[in-house]
């Protein structure tokens, strides 16, 4: 149980629109991924499904029931919060405990969902510790048993490993989707980083001020991104755009093609000079600069060893071109 | 980086200042003990003698002293009882937002700019007088006869008048603290399902007791020597009914002339404050560490 529908639901902060009108439909067990720049209006989304922030206007709808003017509490959710929020006087076991005290259940059976929680999530030795003992992805941990012990219909996720070190962040990232696995409950999750959103969501919802850019699955998107904004944000790194004479040749207005997509070939259609080669051992990303195209980015193979000046010629892979019309739009 | 050199050199130049501050504080200290031993009455100069700790037993086994400590108690009790409580009240609704915010701010901390003399003899003639008062006003609208404040509950009257000049002062300490209270530990314990109720229970009465502690353990300092209050409201009277110490050593050193009473009780009352402050401190202390 956890399917979420919004239709046409509208916040206005003022005299600011924050989310125009919007239309969402959240399947039950989904893993859903909001994703977009800061300030694309992800997390007051999330928060409007929560109960945090009221609509504006325009209908919410959880497992079917009406939720538009439901207190958070009542909506069955559960959140982790970016910062974790862990109640900083309470011990581990307290804070998950929390919600269950808060719904009246029984010591008992308080202390036994508790155990059951610290069990999943590896938190056992830590329960009489205070979240200040403890390190981030721990304190993170204690937010997500905060809100599994209380069996929620769906889990929210807000930026929750923007506080994590690179490492922990992967790591943490494989325990969520681990996580998901297990308990099949619908998930929305919040991020501006888009290999979280690639890496874990069976759809990915990208915003840009407001408003949906494209809805689905992590490589449907990669592969046929609607527009110019979903090409660019989705794959790193970026989509190379070319624009001018190059992509009217191409009948477009702007060329798209991902660095993954160009091979390094004797005799290509385009010529250039190598300005600057990353070499991250697996992967060499290449800023070869192309007269009458521009600067590109190229992967190649991390053998390669391409330096500075190096000239290179380029060939696109056939059938890995996008190409976009002058309103942005991906065209056929 | 503290060589053995520089460490003499900085002591060296800090002495200057602890020096002046412990004659500052030892001097008078050392002069009331020296007092305090001495037959001293201002209406016979030149007659001291030393008289051992006669001075101590008849300011201990004088009725008025057993009076002063339970009023003194009571004092600094009812007034923290009444700041605490009515200044996280007022601080919860000035947190909250509405038009005007800042200068309402402003005009709370008012009551503490007023000197204790002035906003004593306000409340004296402006309020609680019970011919020209305003409480009388009110209670003649009403129909009923005027309470003499003073005269009958003059202990509680000068509670009031105290807790109402201290209350601004934790208004405002426990109204910054209200404000670091991170909301998103709000949001997520009404997701939790915490009514407002539990809430302010579980979240912001914890977050709240080191402050609280701070006022306490400050108000504490200040209200065992209220005196202006006692002295141009009640002159400590009804016969002893609102004498505490600091106005019970005023009345035996400057009204009876005896110096030499008069110090034992000021080193009597240092030893009784120490008392307090080591109870507090053993009391709250712990909340003050992390």
């Amino acid at each position: 149980m956890g399917q979420i529908t919004l239709s046409s639901v509208t916040k206005s902060f003022g005299d600011v629109t924050v989310i125009p009108p919007l239309d969402l439909r959240i399947e039950d067990g989904e893993f859903v991924v909001f994703v977009g720049p800061s300030g694309c209006g992800k997390s007051t989304l999330l928060r409007l499904i929560a109960g945090l922030e009221d609509t504006s206007s325009g209908k919410i709808a959880i497992d079917g029931t009406e939720a538009t003017d439901l207190p958070p509490a009542k909506r069955g959710l559960a959140m982790v919060f970016q910062s974790y929020a862990l109640y900083p006087h309470m011990s581990v076991r307290k804070n998950i405990a929390f919600p269950l005290k808060m719904a009246g259940l029984s010591p008992e059976i308080q202390a036994q969902k508790v155990e059951a929680a610290a069990k999943v999530l590896n938190l056992t030795s830590y329960l009489d510790r205070r979240p200040g003992q403890l390190s981030g992805g721990q304190r993170q941990r204690v937010a997500i048993g905060r809100a599994i012990v209380r069996e929620p219909a769906a889990f929210l996720f807000d930026e929750p490993l923007s506080n994590l070190d690179a490492s922990l962040r992967v790591s943490m990232r494989q325990e969520i989707s681990e996580l998901h696995q297990t308990l099949k409950t619908t998930m929305i999750y919040v991020t501006h980083d888009q290999v979280e959103a690639m890496t874990m969501a069976d759809k990915i919802v990208v915003l840009q001020a407001g408003r949906i850019e494209q809805v689905g699955s992590p490589m449907e998107l990669y592969r046929h991104p609607a527009n110019l904004f979903v090409a660019g944000f989705i794959g790193s790194p970026k989509m190379n755009f070319i624009t001018g004479a190059e992509a009217a040749q191409q009948g477009c207005t702007t060329l798209g093609v991902r660095p993954e997509h160009i091979d390094v070939v004797e005799g290509g259609p385009w010529q250039g000079t190598v300005g600057l080669a990353e070499h991250l051992g697996s992967d060499t990303f290449l800023k070869v600069n192309v007269a009458g195209v521009g600067d590109l980015t190229v992967r190649v193979s991390g053998e390669r060893m391409l330096r500075h000046g190096d000239p290179v010629s380029l060939a696109p892979q056939p059938g890995k071109l996008y190409r976009f019309g002058a309103d942005g739009k991906a065209l056929a | 980086m503290a060589t053995e050199h520089s460490r003499t050199a900085a002591r060296l130049m800090v002495s200057p200042a602890v020096i002046l501050l412990f004659l500052w504080m030892i001097v008078p200290l050392a002069m009331t003990v020296y007092f305090s031993f001495l037959r001293y009455n201002l209406l016979m100069p030149g007659m001291e003698s030393f008289t051992g700790f006669d001075n101590y037993y008849y300011f201990l086994s004088n009725s008025a002293f057993m009076d002063a400590l339970v009023n003194t108690l009571l004092l600094v009790g009812g007034v923290l009882v009444i700041t605490i409580f009515g200044g996280v009240a007022l601080a919860l609704l000035l947190d909250q937002p509405f038009k005007g915010q800042g200068i309402v701010r402003i005009m709370v901390i008012a009551p503490f700019f007023v000197m204790p003399t002035v906003s004593a003899l306000v409340w004296k003639n402006m309020f609680m007088n019970p011919v020209n008062g305003m409480f009388a006003h009110i209670a003649k609208t009403f129909g009923f006869q005027p309470f003499d404040f003073l005269a009958h509950a003059p202990l509680a009257s000068i509670i009031l008048i105290v807790a109402w000049s201290w209350l601004p002062f934790s208004t405002l300490i426990l109204l910054t603290a209200l404000q670091s209270l991170d909301q998103e530990q709000m949001e997520a314990a009404e997701m939790d399902g915490a009514s407002w109720m539990n809430r302010f229970i579980y979240l912001t009465v914890p977050h709240l007791t080191r402050s609280i502690t701070v006022v306490i353990l400050i108000q504490t300092i200040f209200l065992l020597s209220v005196f202006a209050e006692i002295l141009v409201t009640t002159n400590g009277g009804p016969g002893t009914a609102s004498t505490n110490i600091p106005y019970l050593v005023y009345a035996q050193s400057l009204l009876n002339y005896d110096v030499g009473g008069g110090s034992a009780g000021g080193i009597i009352a240092v030893i009784l404050a120490n008392i307090v402050a080591v109870f507090l401190m053993r009391m709250i202390g712990k909340n003050l560490e992390t």
